[in-house]
């Protein structure tokens, strides 16, 4: 492989606290992590990933290629992963349906790309603002079984920390890695403490190029011959056995989750990316008033923490799952339930495309705590 | 003096000889494309440095010809991976090798882009006038009047338009360092040099080439060896003539061995 062209030294010394919107963020983890170059197609909101990225391009030695669509960006994100570079791409909405393509194929190939995805309203065009409605698109998009990982951040410290994660993950395990984040994340600013992955101890894992590796083939290297296409269906069925047992195998290691108060919590509060936030929110502040309600946030939507989530609603008598989708998270939980405590009633915040408040998330609690259903 | 000899016909030092005889059907102009194409990379002694990305459609059934690395995408996105991979290390030497549905249609917005961002990548297309992996039908450069499964009283040009012309089209938009031909299977040394050149195009770093070779399909047209070759020397270059489109000032020397007998022995 050709020597990188990226400079020596992390762009972000050290560690230290900014202000700055979540895609500012994004740009800076993937510069802090050592991203060699970036493959983007303009879509709102995620654009301005791209805009921090290509003024930073030259002073720290990356590189960037706007290409003609969404297709376009993915496939060579996989052409940059195959050279064996630190590679990524971002979008949203109708550019995540058309990304599904080469992601498809990446999961196929175990091509270890990294997507930032600022999820926006949908579907079709409908707004550029912000939704949770990318959540099964993002986890089973494609035509196969959802061998990917997704990371679902709720504040710009998590799309900081979890964007470094991803190249990190996607290299360690060799699946496609999402770092799932939405339009108000995207554009709002916070505070957050942005650092040198080094300086916290985070080792970058190594990367590797798929092809044109050196040596002469027949001579210390054998040709690479990769594909995705198969000629009979035992061959497809080995290989889906191969990934999909890998994938079990290192689920346990990916898992991530939070909660809280779930142990002797009458209501269980289910929710997932910034929805977490309101939620999070409404419960600390409920159970201050020592009420018995608690929560469980998956942070990986893909794999999802099953035992983890039976787990934290072994006691309750009732769940509260809000997202911003019609029932995209409530999908999941429904799904990983199963077999765990799968008779508990239910009941949902569901609002697509449209933001959730903790007042909101506080309401539901108080009424199903006084029996009155949300 | 040792009498060297050698056995015919005789394979390119980059194939795959593990898995010949190839997988395309008997009278297929892709082994042919691929022997020249093969030709050209062993005289520039390029091998080790090559990586090979072929589409979806019977192109595919490329994806261990070469003892080369090889990347088979899907269809129509040979195109963008090989555009990924150049950009991310600019040292090696990208094949985007499709069919003229992959690049023509499915895949006609990377043509077009990679072509008009003067990508230095080199793309490869076959032209058989259909979609022969699928079973034969109408591809953008079938030709008026032709058959085929999705034309089945022929082309009307009417309804469907024209047979797309794409090297033409590639030298319309391109600028200065773009290589740009069409070569035919029925004249393989031509078409090695121009392969070559397309190389050397891309290996130079001058920019994107691009080669369309017209190719047969017997299987698909039902033809039988005579129509096959009628098909392909009269009806096909009556429509797509043959010829570099577009060559560099600095790549205008014939690679060509002089006097070399076109047709023949190949």
């Amino acid at each position: 492989m050709s020597e990188t062209s990226v400079k020596p030294g992390c762009p972000v010394a050290g560690e230290r606290k900014v202000f700055m919107t979540g895609n500012e963020a994004v740009c800076w983890a993937a510069l802090a992590a050592g991203a060699e170059i970036m493959y983007g197609y303009p879509i709102t909101p995620q654009n301005e990933i791209m805009h921090y990225w290509t003024r930073n391009v030259p002073k720290f030695g990356r590189r960037f290629l706007q290409t003609e669509d969404e297709l376009s960006a993915g496939f060579t994100t996989i052409g940059g992963v195959l050279a064996g570079r630190r590679a990524f791409t971002a979008t949203a909405g109708p550019g995540n349906v058309l990304m599904q393509e080469p992601l498809s194929m990446a999961e196929a190939m175990r091509i270890p790309v990294v997507v930032v995805i600022q999820q926006r309203g949908g579907p079709s065009t409908a707004t550029v603002i912000y939704s949770q409605q990318e959540v099964t698109l993002t986890c089973f998009g494609g035509n196969g079984e959802g061998l990917r990982i997704v990371y679902s951040t709720s504040s710009l410290q998590d799309l900081y920390d979890y964007t470094i994660k991803a190249f990190n993950t996607a290299w360690k395990y060799r699946f496609p890695t999402f770092v799932l984040g939405d339009g108000y994340q995207a554009k709002m600013r916070e505070s957050l403490n942005i650092y040198d992955p080094a300086a916290r101890g985070i080792d970058m894992v190594p990367t590797e190029p798929f092809v044109g590796k050196p040596g002469k083939i027949g001579e210390g290297r054998e040709a690479a011959h990769l594909r995705n296409a198969y000629s009979v269906e035992e061959e497809l069925e080995v290989a889906m056995a191969r990934d999909t047992s890998e994938y079990e195998r290192v689920t346990p290691e990916i898992i991530e989750y939070d909660s809280y108060n779930t142990e002797g919590a009458d209501i269980v509060v289910i929710a997932h990316g910034i929805v977490f936030r309101s939620a999070a929110m409404a419960v600390r502040e409920l159970a201050g008033q020592g009420k018995k309600v608690g929560y469980f946030r998956p942070i990986t939507l893909r794999p999802f923490p099953r035992e983890q989530l039976q787990q934290a609603v072994a006691r309750a008598k009732m769940l509260l799952v809000a997202e911003s989708a019609y029932g995209q998270l409530l999908k999941l939980v429904k799904e990983n339930l199963y077999g765990g405590p799968c008779n508990l009633p239910i009941k949902t915040i569901l609002r697509p495309g449209v933001g959730i408040t903790p007042e909101e998330v506080t309401e539901a609690c108080n009424a199903l705590l006084d029996g009155k259903g949300a | 003096m040792a009498v060297e000899m050698e056995l015919q016909p005789k394979m390119p030092k980059c194939w795959n000889l593990a898995t010949k005889p190839h997988k395309f059907c008997p009278g297929c102009g892709h082994g042919l494309i691929l022997k020249a194409l093969g030709q050209a990379i062993d005289d520039l002694g390029i091998q080790d440095r090559v990586v090979f990305g072929c589409d979806i459609g019977c192109s595919l059934l490329a994806w261990d010809f070469f003892n080369m690395d090889t990347v088979q995408a899907h269809h129509g996105r040979a195109t963008p991976v090989m555009v990924g991979l150049k950009r991310a290390n600019p040292e090696l030497i990208v094949i985007a090798y499709m069919g003229d549905g992959g690049g023509y249609a499915i895949g006609s917005q990377h043509l077009v882009n990679a072509a008009n961002r003067n990508d230095k990548i080199t793309m490869i297309l076959a032209n058989n006038t259909n979609y022969a992996m699928t079973g034969g039908q109408m591809a953008p450069t079938t030709m008026p009047g032709q058959k085929t499964e999705t034309t089945p009283y022929g082309r009307d040009v009417k309804e469907d338009g024209y047979p797309m012309l794409g090297p033409e089209m590639v030298a319309a938009i391109t600028h200065e360092g773009t290589y740009v031909a069409r070569g035919t299977v029925s004249k393989l040394l031509t078409l090695k040099s121009y392969l070559k050149k397309a190389l050397e195009n891309q290996i130079s770093g001058r920019g994107f080439s691009f080669v369309e070779v017209l190719s047969t399909c017997p299987t698909n047209w039902r033809t039988n060896a005579e129509q096959t070759w009628a098909f392909l020397e009269q009806t096909m270059q009556e429509f797509f003539p043959v010829g570099e489109l577009k060559v560099p000032p600095e790549a205008a020397a014939p690679t060509a061995p002089p006097g070399a007998v076109e047709g023949e022995g190949e």
